[in-house]
């Protein structure tokens, strides 16, 4: 960047000394927008350009091709319907139910088991170079891996319960993956299972970073550990929990792959999430308007979470 | 993300279709037949088109449903680079026939005799306006059993003739230690029994008026529940691990004799073959049990797209070699089906294949060759998706009675319409 600038200014003569200054400095602080603009321009098209196109074909009546006749709001008159059907339930209505027990049992647990691990691993305890890349590198298979790998795990034909009957306890029963009610439960454990080393990763980071003589102070004061961690450590990891929270909630969201490799849609459909619903109906259903419809509930949903979440969080930061 | 991996995927096809833009003496084919055998019978249509000079372009995208196939396909149609021709199932074609984009095969259909050798319920979505768009490439069958012949041996087992002996044939097998039924539990296999199921309950007529005309008063009507019930009695046979199995492993259950029959479409065969077993020694097929006499199909047809004028020369030999009576044979024999016109001998045909070139041609006559609902040649994908939802959930409880699966089943078709 600064090499550019310096070429420009050499190619200005030098009696002209007034414009050339304000060439350079026009330049310096246009630099940085020329730089930005073309991933700028990109995020402009392709995230809000598309978001803004979504929500427009959610109120045509587009099918297997986008139709942009606007037709009104026959896509959420439906999934308003949907979302009330609960005995058969709706496919809807299992995604929505299905998201909210998923969501927050997977951000609840990572964030309790990757707290815990992290402040097990704080002990100064020996070997933690080798033990905090065991915990972390679950993160860095892809969903589809980590899927497969339990789905093997948990059925009962192949894994954990076949294995233990041949061991001889032949009473063991684990069919969760098979079970209609509790598929979505395994769901829960296998992303548990991948992003809690990443969420300990982040604690560690954060408890490193807490100055040793506010802890020193505290035990001189007479502390116990668990106060010391109650009162002072985990008020102090407030940011920490903000970033896991938002990492957390956003891989909960677009948990798609994951339902697919592990359950495909589990027992008629009982595993599937709201992004299983968007695909299937935008691409495989031909109901390219619902599907619309359904995206930008996803997109209001998350909004309505995450946005008074980061706006009190970052309001009392800046007081 | 999906929208960026769309746009991607149009702009790096686009790329590389304008590199051969030039090139008019070669076929590009979107296909998903990726797999060991499929990929062996597609090799026929090559090699048959390398002897006329015709290079051939592949476009191969992995995924056995071809949803990730037709994906694709939708960004390079909405980007306006065409294929040559795309493998296209049912009621896409007629989509795509609808958006204008399909080209006009009818001199070729003419010539070649396509509207007297076709069953005219393929032509049903292989023309569109009276114009020939797509060319069928096979017809496969949904109502057989595959039966593992030592087992069947070993129970003293005969050819179930009725619904009612089909169940007493499962009982003996229950009572011999077997599986009795290899189910795979998703939703598209479970629904492909109950069409066969449905047709067995039913008969042909109703069958044709409940699940092709979607007719209010037969999906409501008794005779409609007694299919859920008789699917219900089907489903007590399986093995409590089913539920999200694979098809071909349910045929690998019946291969290696860990259970007696699969209900499954005849692309079953291809796994027996794979195994080295012979029909009648090894396994037998068997229309399902009070359905013979009809079939019911669904069929891969090579949708045949408006290409540029200096490339239609390609893709009409593409389409005239599909329809050959010898690739017809060749692909088929490999592939498992049976081939898509009535008029190609049955000479290199194994048992299996010879009954069902022989049914088909009997069933396009007596006109009992219905579309398979479950396999998207009923309806169109709203519908035939939201009748799956609805046998799937009965099957693993979701929906508890047949009176309530067939009030589930007429709102959610009314709701798909």
């Amino acid at each position: 960047m600064s090499t550019v600038a310096e070429t420009q200014i050499k190619l200005t003569p030098e009696h002209d000394a007034r414009p050339g200054a304000t060439v350079r400095s026009w330049l310096q602080d246009l630099l940085p927008k020329i730089v930005l603009a073309p991933s700028f321009a990109a995020t402009i098209v392709f995230v809000y350009g598309f978001i803004l196109w979504t929500i427009y074909l959610s109120f045509t009546n587009s099918k297997t091709f986008p139709s942009y006749d606007i037709t009104g709001a026959r896509a959420y008159q439906r999934l308003w319907r949907w979302t009330f059907e609960s005995d058969p339930p709706s496919s809807w209505y299992t995604s929505i139910t299905n998201m909210g027990i998923f969501g927050f049992l997977y951000i609840l647990i990572c964030l309790a088991l990757g707290l815990f691990l992290a402040i097990l691993l704080d002990q100064k305890i020996r070997g933690e170079g080798v033990l905090r890349p065991i915990y972390l590198y679950p993160m860095a298979l892809s969903f589809i891996v980590t899927g497969v790998a339990w789905k093997w795990f948990l059925d009962p034909g192949l894994g954990l319960e076949q294995t233990l009957h041949q061991w001889g306890w032949t009473s063991f029963h684990f069919d969760w993956i098979k079970n209609k009610d509790f598929v979505i439960y395994t769901v829960v454990i296998a992303g548990v299972w991948q992003a809690s080393g990443f969420v300990m990763a982040m604690f560690l980071a954060g408890l490193r970073g807490i100055d040793g003589e506010i802890m020193k102070a505290a035990q001189i004061d007479g502390a116990s550990t668990f106060q010391l961690y109650r009162r002072i450590v985990i008020p102090l990891l407030r940011p920490v929990f903000l970033s896991a929270f938002i990492v957390l909630a956003h891989l909960a969201i677009k948990s798609y792959d994951l339902v697919v490799a592990l359950t495909s849609g589990g027992p008629g459909g009982s595993a599937w999430l709201p992004s299983n619903f968007m695909y299937e109906f935008t691409f495989k259903r031909n109901e390219m308007a619902v599907g619309s419809a359904s995206a930008v509930i996803m997109l209001m949903t998350i909004t309505a979470i995450i946005v008074p979440y980061l706006y009190s969080e970052l309001r009392e930061k800046s007081r | 993300m999906l929208r960026k991996l769309l746009i991607g995927t149009a702009l790096a096809t686009s790329f590389a279709f304008s590199a051969h833009a030039a090139d008019v003496k070669e076929v590009q084919m979107l296909h998903w037949w990726t797999s060991g055998g499929e990929a062996a019978a597609l090799n026929v249509l090559k090699q048959d088109l390398a002897k006329e000079g015709y290079a051939w372009k592949d476009v191969p995208v992995a995924g056995g449903g071809g949803d990730a196939a037709m994906t694709a396909l939708k960004a390079m149609v909405a980007a306006g680079n065409y294929p040559t021709a795309s493998q296209m199932l049912g009621y896409t074609v007629l989509d795509y026939a609808a958006a204008g984009v399909m080209g006009d095969l009818t001199e070729t259909a003419k010539k070649e005799g396509w509207d007297k050798s076709v069953p005219a319920a393929l032509q049903k979505f292989s023309v569109y306006n009276g114009k020939w768009v797509a060319a069928p490439v096979n017809v496969h069958s949904v109502n057989w059993l595959w039966i593992n012949k030592a087992v069947m041996d070993k129970i003293g087992g005969t050819e179930p003739k009725t619904f009612d002996d089909f169940v007493a044939l499962l009982d003996k097998a229950k009572a011999a230690g077997v599986i009795p039924l290899a189910l795979g539990g998703q939703n598209w296999q479970e629904a492909t029994m109950f069409d066969s199921v449905v047709l067995s309950t039913g008969g042909p007529e109703f069958y044709k008026k409940a699940m092709n005309d979607l007719d209010e008063e037969s999906l409501k009507s008794d005779t409609m529940k007694k299919s859920f019930d008789n699917l219900a009695k089907l489903v007590k046979y399986v093995d409590p691990n089913f539920s999200g199995r694979d098809w071909n492993l349910a045929t690998a259950m019946v291969i290696k004799g860990d259970a007696l029959v699969q209900v499954m479409g005849d692309w079953a065969k291809g796994e027996f073959h794979a195994a080295n077993k012979t029909p009648g020694t090894d396994f037998l097929c068997y229309r399902f049990p009070g359905t013979d006499g009809s079939v019911i199909y669904n069929s891969d047809m090579f949708g045949m797209f408006n290409v540029p004028e200096d490339r239609k020369a390609a893709q009409i030999a593409l389409a005239t070699a599909t329809l050959s009576k010898s690739f017809q044979s060749a692909f088929n024999v490999v592939k498992g089906s049976v081939p898509a016109r009535t008029d190609v001998p049955d000479t290199d045909f194994d048992a299996c294949g010879k009954k069902g070139i022989a049914d088909l041609k009997k069933a396009n006559e007596g006109g009992t060759l219905f579309g398979s609902l479950a396999q998207g040649y009923g309806a169109p994908p709203a519908v035939a998706n939201a009748y799956k939802d609805v046998v799937s959930k009965f099957v693993h409880g979701q929906i508890k009675t047949s009176d309530e699966a067939v009030t589930e089943l007429v709102k959610a078709i009314d709701d798909a319409k």
